[in-house]
């Protein structure tokens, strides 16, 4: 593909704005000290939002341009320079660019609104602004470069701030181990993204996208190579959004402040790895094995989340799962080729908006009672807390794909696009539409129907404005933005130079989205025998295997545990039994046999004169004889 | 010959004596012995300089000074029998033994030339004959010798001066130290003093008749019979002794008056 | 002519063992003379065997050399017998192991 790219003219040229306001933020709020507690919060928030204001007129700016000629490069600086390699760092101004920094910059900043109000009482509030703002420009930087080197800073940087920010509270141990996971799976990720960058500069010569893809088609290139280059960019995707294999963390993840599993763990993060594989489709396009394995590791996690869904208790882990699984839905759609991206793009931004505003409904929800997490000592809360409920009503509507909720019309899309692809895709995927209305409607109904669990002393009460206005507005977006994305393809005609997207019918009402929705009712309704109708016991029940099997995780992390974590220890322990006794014996040996015989050789000094002299003259003995032996 | 064959012998036979006497007098004396015949073999050689400097320098002068310091270090400095590091003796045998014998085994070996003979060389007298070459071709080396000489009198003036550390004591103090010192503080009473006879072994006797233990050598106060000696004391009183005495003065008198 | 060099390389022999068995300082410098006289016999010796009188005049700067060692050595074994009240070569062993 030849991409022509046309330099960024107007406000556009100053693209680079975007990232710096909120580094600019981070940067002031981290140096600043304590002497910026006072309203270090309202200048991040004020920050993050000026970069959303920045991105919309940027886009409005887009516009005006004609479909093609869209996509603008911000030449910024030559990163890299030696004699074969090259990297000149620029930004990417296109319609997939743009989709997500609008998206970043608006959940963001609504979370940074809401993060006023949930870290009020926090002494470090100030520091999670200042990584809040971190993220958000490390995000921005991802999608916005225009080489993979460049997405790979953003990648890192994303990383970091979510360490950060899982390990807030990192007086508890368990939120300092879930932060050390979440960083050390994701270098599993990384390294699989850091070689293909190597593969590509070995093949290509460059990490440019327009590069890249430009020599993408030459006959040159083997398909295996560009199958080894999507392998290792679909790890590096499975890292960071969290799918099969590298799933683990994400669970974990939800120890950091709700806020942080809103924007982080749930709407921007964790879909990078979608981005990437979005970005990367010409590669993806050149290998079908490569497509193929992504479709299926979306497929497998999709259903993986939602089984992890089922089982949990805890109302943040529940929704975990719940992301896990949706980010399969968008993997499985991304790997369907073009026909997927747009689909698994727009199921990504509506996910942005229900899933935060889940999140975030949690956490109104656990600032009502406590921090307590537990779905089981919850019930009843939908009158006291009613704007809590509603929003996270729409959420749930979303999610589980009823008309005519966001969820609705991008779900719909991805299920169709996979059952036209491949049948056993398909399948999955509906199954896991079903499951997914399942254990959507068991969290509702265990934390806002049947009757009060909580303790006596807890008083549920609505949360202040500053928390429930960015609810309403999330609320707003998860009803109405599915229609107003996938309605009359306008996403899609927005979207189609970048994904290249034939342009197919669209029906509203399909045989499959009618036995979709049968199948999602029929979730529901064994979701009310199970939770609604019957009181909900206050300690888990025993449950069958396949109940253990899902509060286990799917048995990942023992898995993980026997396969690398023994392994690696036994290796690592091998290896200091060899530097002990292999290196450290070598030369302590050697030292000691020096030491020994020096220690031996030194009695020869006596110190007595005579001895010393009996030497020299049994020495002038000897040369007296060499020299006789030689003369005669 | 005859005489190169006898002096071989002494001179051989001393140096033996020498390493083996323990005393460090006697090695002194046969080291003379050695110097001598080795001087008289000088003197058979052609070398009449070497041979009176020999007897004068080394027998007179260097010898000498070994046994004044022989002297100041103790003359009765015997060497012990017992050999102190392990297998010394044997080894310094054998290397002594076998250094010899390789030294023989090559002179033996060696083909000489017949004598050439100092006549000729002597011509002028030996020591006009040496001091041509001492002070024309070996003239740089002599000066070198000079300045060693002179380093060397330095050396053993620095090596043996002592160098005081504390002010000499005046008199006062001396006399102050002696009283503190809790000795007799003077001189001690000579033997004999008031005695009958003033041999060495008569012990004074103090003005009141009793006797000064300290006026004897203490080696002689040690066998213990002082007192015995003064056998005429030993009287029922003081003055039953002084009368005898008196009467003992007056009998010598009468004697002498006859 | 080589009976002066054989009784000279005896006498040295002699004076290299009463070196290496004397624990008097002073008797040990008593050999290494015995040593130099040896050396000297053998020089004059060489001296009659060539014809000229070089050997001669070394061994009259060997007699020189001697009497410069003799008087600085005596010095430092008395000043060695002044601090330790010992002449032995086997008391001065301090510089060891």
């Amino acid at each position: 593909m030849e991409t022509h790219l046309v330099a960024a003219t107007g406000l556009q040229a100053y693209a680079w704005l975007l990232i710096a306001l909120p580094l600019a933020g981070a940067a002031i709020l981290l140096l600043g000290g304590r002497a910026t507690d006072k309203w270090g919060h309202y200048l991040a928030t004020a920050l993050s939002g000026g970069a959303f204001v920045l991105g919309f007129l940027m886009f409005w700016q887009m516009l005006g341009y004609p479909g093609e000629e869209r996509a603008r490069s911000v030449h910024l600086y030559q990163f890299i320079k030696t004699g074969s390699v090259d990297v000149d760092m620029g930004l990417l101004l296109d319609q997939l660019s743009i989709s997500f920094v609008l998206l970043i910059t608006f959940v963001g900043t609504l979370i940074h609104v809401y993060s006023i109000g949930y870290m009020a009482e926090d002494a470090n509030r100030r520091k999670f602004f200042a990584y809040l703002n971190l993220f958000v420009a490390s995000m921005l930087l991802l999608v916005l470069a225009d080489n993979y080197l460049g997405l790979f800073v953003g990648w890192e940087g994303v990383g970091l701030a979510s360490y950060l920010l899982i390990g807030f509270w990192q007086h508890k141990p368990t939120a300092a181990v879930a932060a050390k996971k979440a960083f050390v799976v994701n270098r599993v990720g990384d390294m699989g993204l850091a070689i293909a960058m190597m593969l590509m500069f070995a093949t290509f010569g460059t990490v440019s996208y327009t590069g890249v893809f430009g020599l993408v088609e030459n006959p040159a290139v083997s398909e295996g190579v560009m199958t080894a280059l999507g392998l290792l960019l679909l790890l590096g995707a499975c890292g960071k959004s969290a799918q099969l294999p590298l799933q683990s963390w994400l669970l974990d993840a939800m120890e950091g402040p709700t806020p942080v599993s809103a924007l982080i763990h749930a709407a921007t993060m964790v879909t990078a790895g979608v981005y990437l594989i979005v970005r990367s489709g010409v590669i993806f396009e050149a290998s079908p094995t490569a497509q193929l394995v992504v479709a299926i590791v979306g497929a497998v996690t999709l259903l993986a989340g939602a089984i992890i869904g089922c089982a949990k208790d805890d109302i943040k882990k529940a929704l975990a799962g719940s992301t896990m699984s949706q980010i399969g839905y968008m993997v499985l759609a991304a790997g369907l080729g073009p026909v997927g991206y747009v689909v698994a793009i727009g199921h990504l931004i509506t996910h942005g908006f229900f899933k935060a505003g889940m999140f975030l409904g949690a956490g109104s929800v656990m600032h009502a009672t406590e921090d307590d997490v537990n779905m089981r000592r919850y019930g009843a809360l939908r009158k006291l807390l009613p704007i809590t409920f509603g929003t996270f009503f729409l959420g749930y509507l979303a999610i589980i794909g009823v008309p005519p909720f966001a969820g609705f019309f991008t779900k719909e899309g991805i299920i169709e696009a996979a059952w036209d692809q491949n049948v056993v895709l398909g399948v999955c995927a509906i199954a896991g539409a079903a499951i997914t209305a399942f254990y959507m409607s068991r969290l509702m109904f265990m934390t806002f129907f049947g009757e009060k669990r909580w303790d006596p002393d807890v008083h549920p009460h609505e949360s202040p404005a500053v928390m429930t206005v960015p609810l309403v507005i999330l609320a707003v977006g998860s009803a109405g933005m599915g229609a107003f994305l996938m309605l009359g393809g306008r996403f899609e005609s927005f979207l189609e130079p970048v994904t290249r997207t034939p342009h197919a019918e669209h029906h509203l009402i399909t045989l499959n989205g009618v036995v979709t929705l049968v199948l999602v009712a029929v979730g529901v309704a064994i979701a009310w025998v199970k939770y609604g109708a019957r009181p909900v016991p206050q300690t888990a029940p025993q449950g069958s295997a396949l109940t253990t099997f899902a509060r286990k995780d799917l048995y990942g992390d023992a898995l993980n545990e026997s396969l690398f974590m023994r392994p690696g220890q036994w290796l690592t322990r091998l290896a200091v039994f060899f530097d002990n006794r292999g290196v450290d014996g070598l030369v302590n040996g050697l030292a000691a046999l020096i030491g020994g015989t020096s220690g031996r050789v030194r009695r020869l000094q006596t110190g007595y004169v005579r001895s010393y002299a009996l030497s020299m003259f049994l020495g002038a003995g000897l040369l007296v004889a060499a020299l006789l032996v030689v003369r005669i | 010959m005859v005489a190169f064959w006898i002096l071989a012998v002494v001179s051989v036979a001393a140096a033996l004596g020498m390493i083996f006497q323990r005393k460090a007098v006697y090695s002194a004396l046969l080291l003379a012995v050695v110097m001598l015949s080795l001087a008289a073999l000088y003197a058979v050689q052609d070398a009449p300089f070497l041979a009176l400097v020999q007897v004068i320098v080394y027998t007179g002068a260097v010898l000498m000074l070994f046994l004044f310091v022989l002297m100041l270090v103790g003359v009765a400095t015997v060497d012990s029998l017992v050999e102190t590091l392990s297998g010394q003796r044997i080894w310094a045998a054998v290397a002594g033994l076998g250094f010899a014998g390789l030294l023989v085994f090559g002179i033996g070996n060696a083909v000489f030339a017949a004598d050439a003979g100092l006549a000729a060389a002597n011509g002028e007298g030996n020591v006009m004959g040496l001091a041509r070459l001492i002070f024309n071709k070996y003239v740089f080396a002599f000066e070198v010798t000079s300045a060693l000489l002179i380093t060397a009198a330095l050396g053993a003036m620095v090596l043996a001066h002592k160098e005081r550390v504390s002010p000499k004591a005046n008199q006062r103090q001396l006399s102050e130290q002696r009283f503190k010192s809790g000795e007799h503080p003077g001189n001690l009473p000579s033997s004999g003093t008031y005695a009958r006879h003033n041999a060495v072994d008569m012990p004074a006797l103090l003005p009141d008749g009793s006797v000064a233990e300290r006026s004897l050598n203490p080696v002689l106060t040690a066998r213990g019979d002082t007192v015995d000696r003064h056998a005429d004391l030993a009287g029922e009183s003081q003055t039953e002794a002084i009368a005898g005495d008196v009467e003992a003065v007056e009998k010598t008198v009468e004697e002498a008056q006859k | 002519m080589s009976h002066y060099l054989i009784l000279s390389a005896l006498l040295f022999s002699i004076g290299a063992v009463g070196v290496l068995i004397r624990r008097n300082a002073i008797v040990v410098f008593m050999c290494v003379e015995l040593m130099l006289n040896a050396t000297n016999l053998a020089f004059v010796s060489f001296s009659k065997m060539h014809g000229n009188l070089d050997g001669q005049v070394i061994a009259f700067f060997v007699m020189v050399v001697a009497a410069a060692e003799v008087v600085v050595g005596l010095a430092i074994i008395m000043t060695i017998f002044r601090s330790r009240r010992s002449s032995s070569v086997d008391d001065a062993s301090l510089l060891k192991y």
